[in-house]
């Protein structure tokens, strides 16, 4: 449980003072991030990874949205529902692959500020909704 | 070291080919690329080849012949035909071996692949959230770019008419009907801001490729084709690539960059010398980010190119001449060997329909695969 809610895996999320956070991993030899958390580093190829959490916030930095329900391994809502999905850059850290909250091409725009949240996309067998992490448009 | 050359091709139909298996497809490629140079397959000293979902390619030899040749599978993604011929030009330059055979082969379910993320070492919720998915990838590689490089959209369904055009004029391509831009542009959505029209599908088909010591072609045919480069490159930090749960604030080129620059190096040829490119057009984002990538144009100069007709069969610059993976679809294992069969025979004159015009003499591949390599070649008559 982090936030009170289900997820579709608890490895993923730290909880914060501001909220739930994702947990990622930062080199302490070349300061270079990773989520999820790994053991060895992708930039400098040492393996002294320390975890952290992530910044909650960031801006757009490309956004599609999926047009069609996914075959398995996808688990979503069996009555598709498209859903936003985005690279969004956490400044400083990197740059997260996460769905969307806003669905409307109107609605988005590289660049544009967005907040990490947790969203429903699936029940359990007790009908419990379980949380994946999205990012949400945000006053800038 | 001996110089590379390609002495004979085979195809097998590319679309689907229902009660065909994809091993008998493969078996139909490979006696045609044997047919195609004179030669047995008890002539042949080794053989490299893959498929991604139709079996493992040394077991042809059943069929085939079983001589005792030493056959390597490759699984390299969408990269499989295109690292299968690295290796066999990397077995006959370095004199190991004289003659053998590349064999590319697949046969896909309809519909968009599906993968589990284990196999890429990434945890299952990334599946089942939904955030496994290629086409999202390529709606959001192309949404950057043109972001980038202040392109408009308009030029993704320019591409894709090409590649419907060229296929009609193709009997080996699976789609062979035109459709106009504004069809291609008002069909659903897949990927914003990709329709269903600019994507290629998985499908069916196989190529076989007979290779030899440069030296030797002329015993085995009138008109070899010679790969003057192959080269193949994986990924660096901070390029961006499928199947990425995040990528690094830092840029970095793509392997495609890479792969191509060393292959035109080891050719001694520039890229200002080609005559007729095959690059990896997943979908028609592809075409125009890798137009650039391999060098054969700049960075935002492809809106001019496509618009204008250059990369058309007539133009100065044709690109994905027999239909490309938008009309010819994609089976994994077959998808690179294709792009070189196109390219022989563009260059022996053999293209027919779509052939390009002005006796072309330099060509130019590049295969594209998950989760970032990338193989080119540079080939001369």
């Amino acid at each position: 449980m982090i936030a009170g809610k289900q997820t579709v895996d608890d490895a993923l999320f730290v909880e914060t003072a501001e909220g739930p956070a994702l947990l990622g991993s930062r080199c302490t030899d070349c300061a270079a991030y990773t989520f999820p958390r790994q053991g060895g580093c992708p930039r400098c190829t040492g393996s002294s990874m320390r975890e952290v959490p992530l910044s909650r916030t960031g801006t757009l930095w490309s956004w599609t949205v999926q047009g069609f329900r996914p075959k398995t391994p996808y688990t979503g809502t069996e009555a598709y529902e498209p859903y936003g999905v985005a690279y969004v850059e956490l400044p400083g850290q990197l740059i997260v692959e996460a769905r969307l909250v806003q669905t409307d091409p109107q609605q988005l725009e590289i660049g544009m500020p967005v907040e990490l949240t947790l969203t429903p996309f699936r029940d359990d067998e007790s009908g419990r909704p379980v949380h994946t992490f999205a990012f949400v448009g945000v006053a800038a | 070291m001996s110089e590379v050359a390609i002495v004979g091709i085979g195809m097998h139909r590319f679309g689907r080919a229902d009660g065909v298996s994809g091993r008998a497809q493969a078996v139909h490629a490979a006696r045609e690329a044997l047919r195609d140079s004179g030669l047995r397959f008890s002539d042949m000293q080794f053989g490299f080849g893959g498929s991604h979902s139709a079996g493992d390619a040394d077991t042809l030899v059943s069929e085939l012949g079983l001589t005792g040749l030493p056959f390597i599978n490759v699984a390299n993604g969408c990269a499989t035909g295109g690292s299968a011929l690295i290796a066999a030009d990397a077995a006959i330059r370095s004199g190991q071996h004289d003659v053998g055979i590349v064999i590319g082969f697949d046969k896909h379910a309809r519909g968009a692949f599906n993968t589990d993320p284990a196999e890429h070492g990434i945890g299952a919720w990334y599946g089942e959230t939904g955030l496994m998915v290629t086409t999202q990838f390529f709606g959001m590689k192309i949404q950057r770019y043109l972001h980038d490089h202040d392109l408009g959209p308009g030029v993704l369904a320019t591409i894709a008419e090409k590649s419907f055009r060229n296929g009609a004029r193709n009997p080996m391509a699976w789609r062979r009907k035109e459709i106009d831009a504004a069809e291609i542009a008002a069909a659903p959505m897949i990927s914003d801001p990709l329709t269903q029209y600019m994507y290629c599908s998985p499908g069916e088909g196989a190529v076989a490729l007979v290779l030899c010591r440069a030296d030797r072609a002329h015993t085995y045919t009138r008109h070899p084709v010679f790969l003057q480069g192959a080269a193949f490159r994986s990924r660096r930090y901070g390029s961006f690539e499928v199947f990425s749960p995040w990528l690094a604030t830092d840029r970095a080129d793509s392997p495609t960059v890479e792969a191509s620059a060393a292959a035109f190096a080891a050719a001694g040829i520039a890229p200002s010398e080609v005559d007729v490119a095959q690059i990896q057009d997943t979908e028609s984002g592809a075409e125009l980010m890798h137009m650039a990538e391999t060098g054969l144009c700049a960075h935002g100069e492809q809106e001019e190119l496509i618009t204008s007709g250059a990369t058309a069969i007539e133009g100065r610059l044709p690109v994905n001449t027999d239909g490309g993976c938008i009309a010819n679809g994609e089976p994994i294992g077959a998808s690179g060997l294709r792009q070189v069969y196109e390219n022989v025979l563009q260059l022996r004159g053999d293209a027919g329909e779509h052939q390009v015009p002005g006796d072309p003499r330099v060509g130019f591949t590049h295969v594209y695969g998950a989760p970032g390599i990338s193989a080119c070649t540079v080939l001369t008559r």
